[in-house]
């Protein structure tokens, strides 16, 4: 009852005679009739996984008498697993050093192609998004063909040259290799977003800066890079997320460098195996929970340190 | 000096600087249009190229028949054509199970895209033009969910559908991608912005039922909004390779993504002989799964891109 007196206030005292509308929802009812759908399905979808992963984390497989509560052993494992700590870091490291790239390519190409200085900006801006719409599947097989070291053009045209074919799946270059795919794959997204954000930038703050005379390079710096702030974080989070969460470019790469990359090249990717090929599904649902909280922790960091470079 | 005229600005500029800022930014406008750079657009032009270049060898290497993506230049095209041959031994291979899991990819991305597009759309529409009990906190509960990773989900998810019975049906993959914590963020917003108060207010003097007012009259409003949310959804389940990977074990019911996937590594495994001709038929449905969703972005990117520029700019 306290949802309709709340709704109330809000209607506007010349629809005071009104009091039901002719079929249909009540105003008061309304609101949440129409969230509870969607929060039906996210209870079921987000929350109870997440539940019952943190649940089966408690428990063990024990050879004999079955599932028996060993409480937060299963993390004390976590914590130690050196499997785990591989995964996490590599993918760490892959994070500090391919995201802050790939964003920076992404402002980079929004502002060149919203500096109203480019010919066929249009196209340019379509053929870098493009990616994005191509399954990582795709994307994946598609490099892992041209880094071949048999039919791969860069193999075969070093091949003519009379210089060494380049390993790109090799132990050194595979990380550069599968960055390069990520990059390829997102860095269109992320310009998009950039760019959206800049697009809506009223033209009056342009007109004002150009009244004080502020060249292109004085804008860019001092009236676009603020206006996309908000965007900046949103890429930044996303991409944040999607690094720690790794595992189609590396395991569809596994066939073709199985030395290289192993079953706990990512974490994602230990967890992986830890639940369908080494039937450890309680270990393996503290590992995803574990994982899950780290990207947590990492996206609150980010997000805690952008705002306060924001008030500062 | 009529603002008609005037293609630059599409507000009305301040009054005291009426006459001087259009000028200004009409000058400057036009200033720029006539100095496009060469160097600047030169750059560009390589940076698309390096964009372009994996699809340029797709569309090449389809139409080569196995032996020839060895023997040939990778990024041109050989002597013996064969692109139409491919698409057939693409198509009818393994009895047609590249049609069946073309067919799959459909069925799961578009029911999944529409649904959560409606889904978001209706709540967020509720969350932004309705208070009641609760709201801010739904609402931040389901931001906080951008951050929890879906595949970190995924693993519990798949054993609690085991549990129901789920795994291994079209619902294990529909049923999580029906539910879009972005789609709601970017509908919120759109729907605050796109939806007048006034216009509901006037629609509920004449009697309307707030379900007939979101049906009529919201969701046309929303439309740009929805159109972003399909498209992304759309995207990220025809895309979506862990789940169908961890949820399907019956390849009648694999996405391309999959099934691609399990082409590949036959084709690695295989080497020679029986399976000879699997690396072409693994380019050639490549390139068949891609062109899709490079259609459905390239006609709508009018509504894709002013949705996105909405979800961008606040916070």
């Amino acid at each position: 009852m306290t949802a309709t007196t709340v709704a109330s206030t809000e209607e506007p005292r010349r629809a005071g005679p009104r009091r039901r509308p002719r079929g249909g929802l009540r105003q008061g009812a309304a609101g949440p009739l129409f969230v509870a759908p969607f929060m039906v399905l996210f209870l079921l979808m987000f929350l109870a996984p997440l539940g019952y992963a943190a649940y089966l984390s408690l428990f063990r497989e024990k050879l004999i008498g079955g599932n028996a509560f060993v409480g937060l052993d299963n993390y004390v494992t976590a914590l130690k697993d050196p499997l785990l700590r591989q995964g996490v870091t590599r993918v760490a490291t892959f994070l500090v050093i391919q995201v802050p790239l790939m964003l920076l390519l992404a402002l980079a190409f929004a502002l060149a192609l919203d500096s109203g200085l480019l010919r066929l900006a249009r196209v340019i801006r379509l053929g870098i998004f493009v990616p994005y719409a191509v399954p990582s599947v795709v994307a994946t097989l598609m490099w892992g063909y041209l880094y071949g070291p048999d039919f791969g053009p860069f193999a075969q045209l070093s091949e003519k040259l009379g210089l060494p074919a380049p390993h790109f799946l090799g132990d050194g270059w595979m990380p550069v290799s599968l960055a390069n795919i990520v990059t390829w794959e997102f860095v269109g997204y992320n310009m998009i977003i950039l760019y959206a954000a800049l697009r809506t930038v009223p033209q009056e703050l342009y007109e004002a800066a150009a009244m004080d005379g502020a060249g292109a390079w004085r804008t860019a710096w001092s009236i676009k890079l603020p206006a996309l702030r908000p965007a900046l974080l949103l890429t930044l989070l996303f991409s944040v997320i999607g690094s720690f969460q790794l595992f189609n470019e590396p395991k569809l790469l596994q066939p073709v460098a199985p030395d290289v990359i192993d079953n706990a090249y990512t974490a994602n990717l230990y967890a992986y195996s830890l639940a369908f090929t080494g039937q450890q599904v309680n270990y393996s649902a503290a590992v995803s929970f574990f994982l899950g909280l780290v990207i947590v922790i990492f996206s609150y960091a980010v997000l805690f340190i952008a705002n306060r470079r924001r008030t500062s | 000096m009529t603002s008609t005229t005037s293609p630059s600005t599409s507000r009305p500029a301040p009054r005291a600087t009426t006459a001087g800022a259009r000028r200004t930014a009409r000058g400057q406008r036009r200033r720029s249009v006539g100095r496009r750079s060469t160097p600047l657009t030169i750059v560009m032009l390589a940076v698309l190229a390096y964009f372009l270049l994996p699809l340029f060898w797709l569309a090449v290497s389809s139409t080569k028949s196995t032996q020839d993506l060895f023997t040939t230049f990778g990024l041109w095209f050989s002597h013996a054509p064969q692109l139409l041959d491919n698409v057939r031994e693409t198509l009818t291979h393994d009895d047609g199970v590249f049609l069946h899991w073309l067919l799959n990819t459909v069925l799961y991305s578009v029911g999944s895209a529409l649904g959560a597009a409606l889904l978001a759309a209706a709540a967020g529409y509720g969350f932004a033009k309705y208070r009641f009990r609760g709201n801010n906190a739904a609402f931040a509960l389901v931001l906080g969910a951008i951050m929890i990773p879906t595949t970190a989900l995924a693993i519990p998810t798949y054993l609690l559908f085991a549990k129901v019975d789920l795994v291994n049906t079209p619902w294990a993959i529909v049923l999580p991608s029906l539910v879009s914590p972005f789609g709601l963020y970017l509908m919120r917003i759109y729907a605050a912005d796109a939806v007048p108060d006034s216009l509901l207010e006037a629609a509920r003097i004449d009697g309307a039922g707030e379900l007939r007012i979101f049906v009529t009259i919201a969701l046309r409003l929303l439309a740009p909004g929805l159109v972003t949310v399909v498209l992304f959804t759309l995207v990220a389940t025809w895309n979506n390779y862990f789940l169908p990977l961890i949820m399907l074990n019956d390849p009648k019911l694999y996405p391309v993504t999959v099934g691609l996937s399990s082409w590949a590594s036959q084709a690695f495994g295989g080497g020679s002989g029986a399976n000879s001709n699997m690396l072409a038929l693994v380019v050639t449905g490549s390139l068949i799964s891609v062109i899709p969703l490079v259609v459905a972005f390239l006609l709508l990117q009018r509504y894709w891109q002013s949705g996105l520029a909405t979800g961008g700019v606040k916070q």
